[in-house]
């Protein structure tokens, strides 16, 4: 058997970590790069800086922070122990918080772009066709930045696949919980398990390919598209 | 009261902004032309009308229904009962044709639909188009598409912004005739935003002449356009119309007679018929004057007329433009300075206007 069961277990921990973070980032996110898109307020520029921040920042650097932050003495945890709410360093809530942040610019900017390439025009001419605010986002801004969800669900996705640094400083090490497969590998290595440790590399390795492949292969088309949709 | 009463007002922002003064009473029926040149307003009046501009003082109503008020009452947009096409065809790039159109369909007051899907269809001569996607259209298409989506939110009013300015000079001409039909079938008021004088002359009854953000003229575009003062925003252009009706047809010569009070034209024929209406657009420079009626000239288009103005061309010193009336029809010749002197043109003088009958447009 080429993968044992902590293996597994890191792999379904993994997906499901990716798998929340995406969903919550892309709900969460679209209010977010919808305002990012259309405002032209000063304060544009200093959050278009905080949500870029984790592209720069070295991993251990965020995960520092958010544990401090976070931790019962922090201000936030303090706040949330008050409320009741269990601490979050060291369990898959803090995980998915944490990595939110630090997924963040992989899932506002190719929203950002999306909304801010359709332009005013086409909410215009839904506006003269007697459609709401509402509607007109639904029907209009949704399906024509789709391309661009699909490129912030993948990159999203992907990028917390491929987190460490903020996993090993906010989550620790606790299967089932926190282990996610960056870290099972690390733990492989520490331990000379060489052959473990190339089985879910090379797995990785693929994905990471087959991710990015299939990404630009859908941009290719879509741009084909967008050239000949408008005029 | 049935009009459409707009009082807008905006000063200049900045360097590159315009600002913005109009009063202006429209009638609430048939084609009025916004004429001007870019940058002239139209288009930002327009969209004021349409609500797609807010930061504009002033007041804006249709018919019973205030849409802006100085008090700060703003309708939306989406609560406008307006139709609006834009310059460029602005179809959904994610429907296909039948989708766009469906997009308005959906949405329209259905209590107050009057414009048949049906008819529009016929009218745009679109049915082979909607299974397409606008991608798979060509510009002029995708143009038709957008005028039949424009027309089935059951409008009270259509707005209609520079229609065909995207389009090449070939495609224009394809289109012009289906806005023709628009213009002449559907009941509602039509706003026609166009810096092109020929569409202002086929599609539109009433002409308003906008520069630098202001009124500068308006009224009947047949009159209006036999005006001097409006040469100067029709620049080399000018040009006027004459309307009439078919009284005789030719067979031999190919030739129509058209009439006009008590005056008539020959035209080169074609599929009109005896009593139909025809619109003749002329150009300044295609029109003579002679003093007498000589009969040993080429040119078979000769009506006595009297010549009623007289002005310099700003642009170029060296050609004058004359107005003779023929009845109640303006009549406008571009000559040289030199001819109008040695001819000793003077206002009241009846003279003889020499039309070539090749120089007819229409």
């Amino acid at each position: 058997m080429l993968l044992s069961s902590g293996d597994w277990t890191a792999i379904w921990l993994t997906l499901k970590l990716a798998t929340s973070v995406t969903i919550l980032l892309l709900i969460l996110g679209t209010p977010l790069a919808w305002w990012l898109a259309r405002t032209s307020s000063w304060l544009k520029a200093p959050i278009s800086a905080i949500v870029a921040m984790p592209l720069i920042l070295p991993p251990t650097v965020l995960g520092f922070y958010l544990l401090i932050f976070l931790s019962p003495n922090g201000a936030l945890g303090h706040f949330l122990a008050n409320i009741g709410v269990s601490p979050l360093p060291f369990s898959f809530t803090g995980l998915i918080f944490a990595s939110m942040i630090y997924s963040l610019p992989f899932v506002i900017q190719p929203l950002q772009n999306a909304f801010v390439a359709m332009g005013n025009r086409p909410l215009e001419v839904a506006a003269t066709l007697r459609a709401s605010a509402w509607d007109r986002f639904i029907h209009v801004a949704l399906p024509m930045a789709k391309p661009g969800y699909l490129s912030a669900a993948v990159l999203g996705f992907a990028h917390t696949v491929g987190e460490f640094g903020v996993v090993l400083m906010m989550g620790g090490n606790i299967e089932g919980e926190t282990r996610v497969l960056s870290v099972q590998i690390y733990d492989h290595v520490e331990a000379l398990e060489y052959a473990q440790a190339h089985t879910l590399s090379l797995l990785m390795v693929l994905f990471a390919f087959v991710v990015l492949a299939f990404l630009y292969a859908t941009q290719k088309v879509n741009k084909q598209k967008a050239n000949i949709g408008s005029w | 009261m049935n009009a459409i009463n707009i009082r807008l007002s905006r000063s200049k922002q900045s360097r590159s902004d315009f600002a913005l003064e109009v009063d202006l009473t429209l009638p609430n029926q048939g084609v009025t032309a916004l004429f001007g040149r870019s940058g002239s307003g139209k288009t930002t009046l327009l969209r004021c009308l349409a609500g797609l501009e807010k930061n504009h003082q002033g007041q804006i109503a249709f018919n019973e229904a205030i849409w802006q008020s100085e008090a700060g009452d703003f309708l939306p947009v989406h609560k406008r009962p307006i139709g609006y096409v834009f310059q460029e065809a602005s179809l959904f790039p994610h429907l296909s044709a039948r989708d766009n159109l469906a997009f308005a369909t959906k949405r329209a007051n259905k209590e107050e639909s009057v414009i048949a899907y049906q008819d529009v269809i016929d009218l745009l001569n679109i049915a082979s188009l909607l299974e397409q996607f606008p991608h798979q259209l060509s510009g002029g298409e995708r143009q038709r598409i957008a005028i039949a989506r424009a027309l089935l939110i059951q409008p009270k009013l259509l707005l209609m912004d520079e229609s065909l300015s995207a389009l090449d000079e070939g495609l224009k001409k394809d289109i012009l005739p289906y806005l023709e039909a628009v213009c002449s079938n559907m009941s509602i008021p039509i706003l026609y935003v166009s810096h092109s004088l020929d569409e202002v002359i086929r599609l539109a009854q009433y002409t308003v002449i906008m520069d630098q953000g202001k009124i500068v003229d308006q009224g009947e575009t047949q009159y209006l356009l036999g005006k001097l003062s409006t040469s100067r925003y029709t620049y080399q252009n000018t040009r006027f119309m004459i309307i009439g009706q078919i009284t005789q047809q030719d067979e031999q010569w190919g030739l129509s007679t058209l009439s006009f009070g008590q005056h008539s034209l020959m035209i080169s024929r074609t599929h009109e018929v005896i009593g139909d209406t025809v619109k003749l657009q002329i150009q300044a420079r295609d029109v003579s004057i002679a003093l007498s009626a000589n009969e040993d000239s080429s040119i078979i288009n000769r009506l006595a007329v009297y010549i009623d103005d007289i002005s310099h061309n700003e642009a170029d010193p060296n050609t004058v433009l004359v107005r003779m009336m023929a009845g109640k029809t303006p009549i406008l010749a571009s000559i040289t300075a030199y001819s109008a002197q040695k001819l000793n043109l003077t206002i009241g003088q009846h003279v003889i206007a020499q039309i070539k009958s090749v120089a007819v447009l229409r």
